[in-house]
């Protein structure tokens, strides 16, 4: 049996993997608990047309996906104060306006539609040096700021009018998740592929939820999760030649799902 | 020494097509504890609204311990119906719930320390929650959560407390613990407001008394000679005479 480690790419994909696993759940649960899980749709699809942007205009394609995702999560966040109640439209509009700018954009590449898929699907072991950078820094920022703004994220998550009263500044905290979540889609799109990524964000923290008994343990099971996911679907993945990202949700999906049966029975 | 707590001046609001308070004033001193009571939409919560800052007022002014409400937040508590303050499947425990409202004390960045953790297990020990501390907030009866959301209000110690109909939709035996709560908290020297449709229980607490009515309201400085008659009365639009 080969040995996974003997090869570079492998080495790199874990040490990517391991890192947004740590920094997804972190953004993952407070968009959950405050119903916001469909941003990662939204999101990803945005950072399609950015990656497409990359590619064309020849930055790092997970660079133009930052800068994409970054503008349709405030772009979401300013329709959604638009239409008060129906908020949710603003989701469903950012990301028919991502799928719309990728097909758009995608026309204008050569080898387009192989570039875009492996966006669009995860392509984790193609990963250049400085995208594992790029990857370290901004899972890193994440990871810091969540856990810096940790008291401040949960108040506005469990209560915005009581965190409000509490002198919290919720919309200035509200906008730095919103920037988080469109960095870590925009990195993440790298590993699970963007048409996957709010898998990762939304499994880990549902199955934690499961278990879980208080929002710190949720939290820190969320990341074990997250990483148990990522490195068995890195190992599965080499071992039975299968598309690393599918078989990373895949896996959290069936976790998932034996979870809640198990839940149900009980 | 002034013990004024809040002065509200001529305060006037409306929502679109309809006037909801006019020309409201009022102060408390340090110990009172005010009563509002009226039908639905005749302005209670809108009038705990206006005070917290979370509407704002067209004309009027409100005076919270001498300032304005941003330099005074922290000395703020509010407790709103259990209905309206969280998803009961979040998962957060008892203590996570109160120590989260200590952000005044600590600020931004800052992070819990053992002394938090002391005042936490102090309020939890007032309102009769102490061991249900590690208990997912979800997994409690409404009543046990009311009380939680007390001790989530009182563990930034505040002078000036507000509640918004906080026994709504909880048993008869905790609206009773919880009133016993707040009236020990009053009798501490503790100034508060609270609307509330038990008119009975609220007549009995407060010791001052505000009736929105048909024609605006009826603001009583003492409820010891009033009777659960002349409210119904008043509430039913019969104009009755001040008491000072």
């Amino acid at each position: 049996m080969d040995n996974i480690f003997a090869y570079d790419f492998m080495i790199k994909a874990f040490i990517t993997a391991i890192l947004i696993a740590a920094a997804t759940p972190c953004i993952g649960l407070p968009i959950v608990l405050k119903r916001f899980s469909a941003i990662g749709d939204a999101t990803s699809h945005s950072a399609l047309g950015g990656i497409a942007f990359g590619l064309l205009i020849g930055i790092n394609p997970i660079l133009g996906a930052v800068i994409f995702s970054v503008i349709a999560v405030l772009s979401i966040e300013a329709l959604r104060k638009r239409f008060g109640k129906y908020s949710e439209i603003a989701t469903v509009v950012v990301m028919s306006a991502g799928i719309g700018l990728t097909a758009i954009l995608s026309g204008f590449l050569k080898n387009g539609s192989a570039n875009i898929n492996s966006f669009m699907f995860g392509s984790i072991v193609t990963i250049s040096d400085f995208e594992l950078i790029l990857t370290i820094a901004l899972s890193a920022l994440v990871v810091f700021v969540t856990l810096l703004l940790y008291k401040e994220i949960f108040a506005i998550t469990f209560d915005e009018t009581s965190a409000s009263l509490s002198g919290i500044p919720c919309g200035a905290i509200n906008t730095i998740l919103m920037i988080l979540t469109a960095i870590t889609v925009a990195v993440a799109s790298r590993i699970v592929g963007a048409l996957m990524i709010s898998s990762l964000l939304v499994i880990p923290t549902a199955t934690s939820m499961l278990i879980s008994k208080s929002y710190k343990s949720t939290l820190i099971r969320s990341v074990a999760l997250a990483e148990i996911f990522t490195i068995s679907g890195l190992f599965i993945s080499f071992y039975l030649d299968l598309r690393p990202g599918g078989t990373i949700v895949l896996i959290g999906t069936a976790v998932l799902v034996i979870t809640a049966s198990i839940k149900r029975k009980k | 020494m002034n013990n004024e707590v809040i002065r509200v001046e001529d305060l006037n609001f409306n929502y679109p097509d309809t006037a909801v308070l006019r020309d409201v004033n009022f102060n408390l001193m340090k110990g009172d504890f005010l009563g509002i009571i009226g039908a639905n939409g005749a302005g209670k919560s809108t009038l705990i609204k206006l005070i917290l800052g979370l509407l704002p007022y067209e004309t009027g002014k409100i005076t919270i311990l001498g300032g304005e409400l941003q330099d005074v937040r922290a000395k703020i508590g509010y407790v709103s119906q259990k209905a309206n303050s969280f998803n009961t499947d979040f998962p957060a425990t008892v203590r996570e719930v109160v120590i989260a409202n200590l952000f005044p004390r600590k600020g931004l960045f800052k992070r819990f320390n053992k002394a938090d953790e002391k005042k936490v297990d102090e309020v939890l020990d007032l309102v009769g929650m102490s061991e249900y501390k590690n208990k997912l907030i979800g997994s409690l009866s409404g009543g046990q959560q009311q009380r939680v959301f007390i001790a989530r209000a009182l563990v930034s110690d505040p002078e000036l407390l507000l509640m918004d109909e906080p026994t709504v939709g909880i048993d008869a035996a905790s609206v009773a613990d919880i009133m016993d709560i707040i009236c020990r908290l009053n009798k501490n020297g503790m100034t508060i407001i609270m609307t509330n449709h038990d008119t009975p229980t609220l007549l009995n607490a407060a010791n001052k008394l505000l009736i929105f009515c048909e024609h605006g309201y009826e603001e009583f400085v003492s409820t010891s000679d009033l009777s659960l008659e002349r409210i119904t009365d008043i509430l039913a639009g019969k104009r009755v005479h001040k008491h000072g």
